[in-house]
């Protein structure tokens, strides 16, 4: 008799987590990223890094970036950038969209991890829209309030991770170059 | 050529300006004749710089023609290079990209590091506590815990999982500590947000069974409403589905081994029960449900309900069947954050007997926990907890009560120093300990 309620339970429960998201998977690939961020208007280009940069993405990371330049696609005064960064021990793929030195969207476009899938929900990546960089030493930080999600501090520790990266690589580019020309904050 | 002729030019300028400001007729057939020198002068200067003949100028030209040739081919070979190198570059960042996201490692082996993890925790303790009740003092350092996790993925949807602890450093006969297996499971994902666990594994239920790791809470020692009457840590061996109902709106439903208190060596409080499966008494199995609320940033609500159809695993006639029902909530918002639990035993009231403890049939506890952090890396917290293992009768002075204050100062995220202080109320009869606690933890 238990049996048959457990199993039964089981069956209801399955049936009843249909419209239920993914909580694994590719959400997104990198093309419809970034067709949403550029409705296809936007360049390939590549960020060439000197030490001194690499040494500031690693204090953002806590671990040495990967490779000496990154990729980045660019149209207008926006920046869009793909990294993967390991939540606990799977890399989360996550998209980051940069205008005029803020953060305008945050997507996770694939989720590995086990737990914590909570980080793709749009009440969670949409904390950090407005989201700039605060020059703090002896690394930048990222100037946002983000409540996290209980029993997936390592996966919300990872979204913060990339989104303050993804700041301080546009901040290299030259369109925060001209956007800081435009501003005339330059000498 | 043009500068030699200016140069001569400008001489005889000079001589005939001379000339002109010499007045006495006397000097003037002098100069005359200086001046039809100087002006042949002239006439062998010009002489000597004749226009090139066409000849010379093709000569001039063809030798122009093949300096530029020369000139042309080295930038045609420069160009080459540049194009050579770029190309280099593009093939070495390729390869640095490469070799960077594969971990350093170029060899088959990175496949299998690849889909293995290693990590762990840690957390030293010193207890600085106070019997109030007897004035004995009790300072003690111990390394309480120190845990390494391992786990592999076979493929996408199948992997391993593994927690090995070594309790207070030293473990062995007669020793204070024990070398424990808390988790070797395997999970699969047997279809779309579902996923089934059987194994070694923690029990659904409370906040810190599953997630212990000392960064992520407030507090030297786990409090003492998990610890005595969830009890945590607390696992168990069977089979467990797991999956997610709506978003964010988690289930988990299980059955595995259950608790068995030794009624026979006195034993009554449902901690003691844990037998930790190693060779563990089967006769009844334990069924645990839960559901989990994790949708909106920062909040979880939780609730857990088990039920054992024998406590004491059918040792005596009569068995002692129990319930266990457990809710939670914690929000953090800002620096703000608060948790808060409440946990009670419902035990068939024969266990009351079995045990010939007075309301041992219900043990019961509940905390809640305030807490600030100014900064990401420093905070506060305050709690009250109360729990009684014999709560089934108001006949016995059986209750604790605690109070604690403290601070955690978070190194990096992930290491943490802590120091709280314990102000207890305990039953006459019972140890009633104040005092300090300070703690280092870790996790990677």
């Amino acid at each position: 008799m238990r049996k048959t309620v457990f199993i039964g339970l089981l069956v209801c429960l399955v049936t009843l987590s249909v419209p239920c998201r993914a909580q694994r998977g590719v959400f997104l690939t990198p093309e419809q990223f970034h067709q949403q961020a550029f409705a296809g208007q936007g360049e390939n280009q590549i960020l060439w890094l000197d030490g001194d940069q690499l040494q500031q993405a690693q204090r953002i990371l806590g671990h040495r970036f990967p490779g000496i330049r990154t990729r980045y696609v660019a149209g207008g005064t926006r920046t869009a950038w793909i990294f993967d960064e390991i939540g606990k021990t799977h890399p989360i793929t996550i998209g980051v969209v940069v205008e005029a030195s803020e953060i305008v969207q945050v997507k996770i476009l694939e989720y590995r991890e086990s737990r914590g899938g909570e980080v793709r929900y749009d009440s969670f990546t949409r904390q950090f829209i407005g989201g700039s960089l605060i020059e703090k030493q002896p690394e930048p930080k990222l100037d946002a309030t983000i409540d996290g999600i209980t029993g997936a501090t390592l996966s919300v520790r990872a979204v913060k991770k990339v989104a303050t990266l993804a700041l301080y690589f546009h901040s290299l580019t030259p369109v925060a170059y001209s956007d800081t020309l435009a501003e005339g904050s330059l000498p | 050529m043009i500068t030699v002729l200016s140069c001569i030019s400008m001489r005889a300028t000079c001589v005939i300006k001379q000339l002109i400001e010499f007045k006495p007729w006397g000097l003037v057939m002098f100069k005359k004749a200086t001046l039809v020198v100087a002006l042949a002068a002239i006439g062998v200067s010009a002489e000597a710089q004749e226009t090139p003949t066409l000849e010379q100028m093709w000569e001039v030209i063809q030798q122009q023609k093949a300096e530029i040739e020369a000139l042309k081919s080295e930038l045609d070979e420069a160009e080459h290079k540049i194009e050579e190198t770029d190309v280099r570059v593009e093939t070495t960042a390729s390869a640095l990209d490469v070799i960077s996201q594969s971990g350093g490692s170029q060899s088959s082996a990175a496949n299998w590091t690849e889909n293995t993890s290693l990590g762990g925790y840690g957390e030293l303790h010193y207890n600085n506590l106070e019997d109030s009740h007897s004035d004995a003092n009790e300072s003690e350092i111990d390394f309480h815990r120190f845990v390494l996790f391992l786990g592999h993925d076979f493929n996408e949807k199948v992997r391993f999982f593994s927690e090995v602890e070594i309790e207070h450093s030293l473990a062995g006969d007669g020793k204070p500590g024990e070398v424990e297996l808390e988790q070797a499971y395997i999970e699969y994902d047997y279809a779309q947000n579902h996923t089934i666990k059987s194994g070694l594994f923690l029990t659904p239920v409370g906040i810190l069974n599953e997630t212990h790791e000392p960064d992520t809470f407030f507090g030297v020692e786990r409090n003492n409403v998990e610890k005595n009457i969830i009890p945590t840590t607390w696992w168990e061996a069977g089979v467990n589905l797991q999956g997610y109902l709506v978003d964010g709106l988690r289930y988990d439903l299980g059955v595995t081994s259950g608790l068995n208190v030794d009624a026979f060596e006195g034993k009554y409080k449902v901690r003691d029960g844990r037998q930790k499966v190693a060779e563990a008494n089967a006769n009844n199995a334990a069924y645990t449900g839960r559901i989990k609320y994790t949708a909106i940033p920062g909040l979880e609500l939780a609730t857990t309900l088990q039920y054992q159809s024998d406590l004491l695993q059918g040792e005596l006639e009569q068995g002692a069947a129990a319930t266990l029902f457990e809710a939670h909530a914690i929000y953090e918002a800002g620096g703000f954050g608060i948790r808060a639990l409440y946990a009670a035993w419902d035990i068939d009231g024969y266990y009351e007997e079995a045990t010939g403890k007075l309301g041992a049939d219900k043990q019961e506890g509940w905390y809640v926990e305030p807490s600030y952090k100014f900064f990401d890396n420093f905070g506060v917290f305050a709690r009250y907890s109360e729990w009684d293992n014999q709560a089934g009768t108001g006949l016995v002075d059986s209750g604790y009560s605690q109070i604690d204050v403290g601070v955690n100062y978070w190194l990096t995220p992930q290491v943490v120093f802590k120091a709280d202080y314990q102000d207890q109320t305990a039953p006459d009869a019972k140890a009633e300990m104040d005092g300090l606690n300070l703690g280092v933890g870790y996790s990677f």
